[in-house]
């Protein structure tokens, strides 16, 4: 494999020129075949976060890839695999840079990536500008598959609209009326906690104040203070990492999650269990996945993931897995040759998989159709508790292929 | 808003303003004493909470983990005062940028080397867990309660320490003027090397402290660092007493900010700096010239 790397990219047109004389090729092929560019690897290019905050999603979501990758023999649509790492740092300012060098002097195919909202977005600008493949397994800026959408752009995980919008109709249906929110002040705290406020007030609900706190500060105190005085019939919020660790045990703390439910999107308390401890116990979220899923393709992912890795698969591995899936079909259509985009990209959009997460299908924004699951948490677990809306497709809105 | 929730929030003020002083009276000794711009006393902040939550999860006592841990911070202090801080005295301000700037980078990497880059939980002591009933829905947790007298009990050793004192006199004679603390023949050196280690202590000591109630997590440092600085500049450079009313008042104006004006209260605090900066140039009990 190596030797063919070093030799330049075979053109058809080179191809034809040369080929007069290469009577072994005549034998080996029809010239109209692609089977002997084949024979050069994929190049996929995975910028993610391979160090910093975000750097166990990175793995993760790689590992969950190269699964997949593995589980077809080292192979997408029959072509061999060879991958270039950039380490992204969850760095917006170094982005277009990393970018520009997979696309530019790495000659990748395809690009997989990333994390960070902010950094994925400079992904999608160059992406866009470039005309590269690109797959996000995880960014959820709604602006991804919404203003910036474009035909080469994929995203096999979430927007953030999507995660919580089903939240609403959850708990207006449960009686609960009046609600505070709070959230980072951020895009991202933004937009889950906007979703949630559309779906829940045209269900009856309202909204009794909007809290934020500026990213990423972890002081809450004085806000949970604030919502005792409120007092509201539950509160909606959106935290992660370190920061939702933090917000739910001072939540706890001051003796609030006996008295006001608190509910969330799924980052609140996902990868985050183990450090909240009993402070989380009880806390409902919505996503597009659940520690308990017991359908057929979850049960052999967590297996074959565990197998490979060690490591307890998670949603971030799901995302990365679905990713090489979703370019296993693009490829698979082509017989291999990425330089047939258009029948590819409309093989992908066209796609059925059958994700660890449930059925997964792609919108016209090449957003993911999915479930949303309503979940508790049990016993240090994210329980599923019922499918909180079936085939949630995205609005995609200011998306220009709808 | 009822009488008690205000009450609630003024202590969720006094407490955040507590930690606060804790970590700023240290850079006070540093920056304000010895002259040293320390902009690694945000890591060892960090670095405090780390060692606290490593020591409690491997003796399961959290007071082990904060004496243990104050004591490594202090040994650390004295180390680097003899290897390297020592040669910033009298220097200009950017070698001490600089030097601090690469401690921040090294203590990253042997954070990261030691701990990992995970966010760690570390428990109260099991005395200090519980939350007391305040209203029908409002408990407030004792440990936070804990943490005003702690550092009430500490910014009064300190404060003791440095004005009744025969050390405080030196350190604060030093602080004027070396020259003549050394013609009495006191070895100053070495009163730098204490007072340095100190403020490594005290950084180290307010990460400890918050541990329980912040999770641990990196870069947790960065923006006490900040708000340490906005202190002392508030206080007035090398005064703890102004350490600590302008702690206080910046507890409070962030507390009260958040719940009452919560679309300005990312810069109230700055707006309070420039507004006492500008009737007191020195800061509120500031001296010397800046």
């Amino acid at each position: 494999m190596s030797e063919i790397r070093r030799l330049p990219p075979i053109t058809r047109r080179t191809l034809l020129s040369g080929a007069a004389g290469a009577a072994t090729l005549a034998v080996a092929a029809p010239f109209r075949s692609p089977a002997i560019a084949q024979s050069a690897p994929l190049r996929v290019g995975l910028m993610l976060p391979y160090t910093g905050t975000y750097a166990k999603l990175g793995k993760f979501i790689d590992d969950g890839f190269r699964l997949r990758i593995a589980q077809n023999g080292g192979k997408l649509g029959g072509r061999d695999v060879e991958f270039v790492q950039v380490d992204d740092e969850s760095k917006p300012a170094a982005a277009t840079d990393n970018m520009n060098r997979l696309v530019g002097r790495e000659k990748v195919d395809v690009v997989v990536g990333t994390v960070h909202s902010g950094v994925a977005m400079a992904m999608v600008k160059v992406a866009r500008d470039t005309n590269t493949l690109l797959i996000i397994p995880n960014a959820g800026a709604n602006d991804a598959t919404g203003p910036a959408c474009a035909p080469n752009i994929f995203r096999t995980s979430f927007s953030n609209w999507q995660t919580t919008y089903p939240m609403g109709k959850v708990m207006a249906g449960a009686g609960i009326k009046n609600v505070v929110t709070i959230t980072w002040k951020y895009t991202a705290g933004a937009e889950m906690i906007g979703a949630f406020a559309e779906s829940f007030t045209a269900n009856g609900g309202k909204i009794v104040e909007d809290l934020t706190v500026p990213f990423p500060e972890v002081e809450f105190q004085a806000l949970i203070t604030r919502i005792a005085s409120l007092k509201p019939d539950a509160v909606f919020s959106f935290f992660a990492g370190g920061g939702a660790v933090k917000f739910v045990k001072d939540y706890a703390a001051a003796g609030l999650n006996k008295t006001i439910p608190l509910y969330g999107a799924g980052f609140l308390t996902d990868g985050t269990l183990a450090a909240q401890g009993e402070a989380a116990e009880g806390i409902k979220t919505t996503l597009h996945y659940a520690d308990n899923l017991l359908h057929p393709a979850n049960v052999a992912f967590l297996k074959a993931f565990k197998a490979k890795t060690g490591n307890d698969g998670d949603i971030y591995a799901v995302q990365g897995f679905d990713a090489a899936a979703l370019l296993d079909i693009g490829l698979t259509a082509v017989k291999g040759d990425a330089k047939a985009r258009d029948q590819m990209i409309a093989a992908m959009a066209a796609a059925k998989i059958d994700s660890p997460r449930g059925p997964l299908s792609f919108n016209k924004a090449h957003n993911p159709i999915q479930n949303i699951y309503l979940r508790e948490v049990k016993n240090g677990r994210n329980d599923m508790l019922s499918i909180a809306q079936a085939d949630v497709d995205d609005p995609a809105r200011g998306c220009k292929m709808i | 808003m009822d009488l008690i929730t205000f009450g609630v929030q003024l202590l969720n003020a006094i407490q955040y303003g507590m930690v606060l002083f804790l970590v700023a009276s240290g850079l006070t000794l540093v920056f304000g004493i010895l002259g040293v711009i320390n902009l690694a006393h945000g890591a060892f902040y960090m670095l405090g909470a780390y060692l606290a939550y490593w020591i409690a999860a491997v003796t399961g006592n959290f007071l082990i983990a904060m004496l243990a841990g104050v004591a490594i911070a202090f040994a650390v202090g004295l180390l680097l005062e003899n290897v390297f801080i020592r040669r910033l005295y009298g220097r200009d301000h950017l070698a001490q940028v600089l030097l601090s700037f690469g401690l921040i980078l090294v203590i990253d990497e042997v954070r990261e080397m030691l701990f990992g880059k995970d966010v760690h939980a570390v428990a109260p002591p099991a005395w200090l867990a519980g939350s007391i009933q305040l209203t029908d829905n409002l408990s407030y947790p004792v440990y936070r309660l804990a943490i005003c007298v702690f550092c009430l009990a500490i910014a009064l050793l300190i404060f003791v320490v440095i004005t009744r004192t025969k050390i405080g006199m030196i350190v604060r004679a030093g602080a004027e003027n070396r020259e003549m603390i050394r013609v009495l023949g006191i070895n100053y050196d070495s009163v730098n090397r204490y007072v340095f280690a100190i403020g490594i202590a005290l950084a180290a000591l307010g990460g400890i402290v918050i541990a329980p109630i912040s999770t641990v997590f990196p870069g947790m440092g960065d923006g006490m660092l900040i708000l340490s600085f906005v202190v002392v500049v508030l206080g007035g450079i090398g005064s703890v007493a102004g350490a600590a009313i302008g702690a206080l008042l910046i507890g409070l104006t962030d507390t009260l900010g958040k719940v009452f004006f919560p679309s300005v209260s990312g810069i109230l605090i700055y707006l309070l700096m420039a507004l006492v900066l500008l009737w007191r140039p020195n800061g509120i009990l500031g001296r010397r010239e800046v």
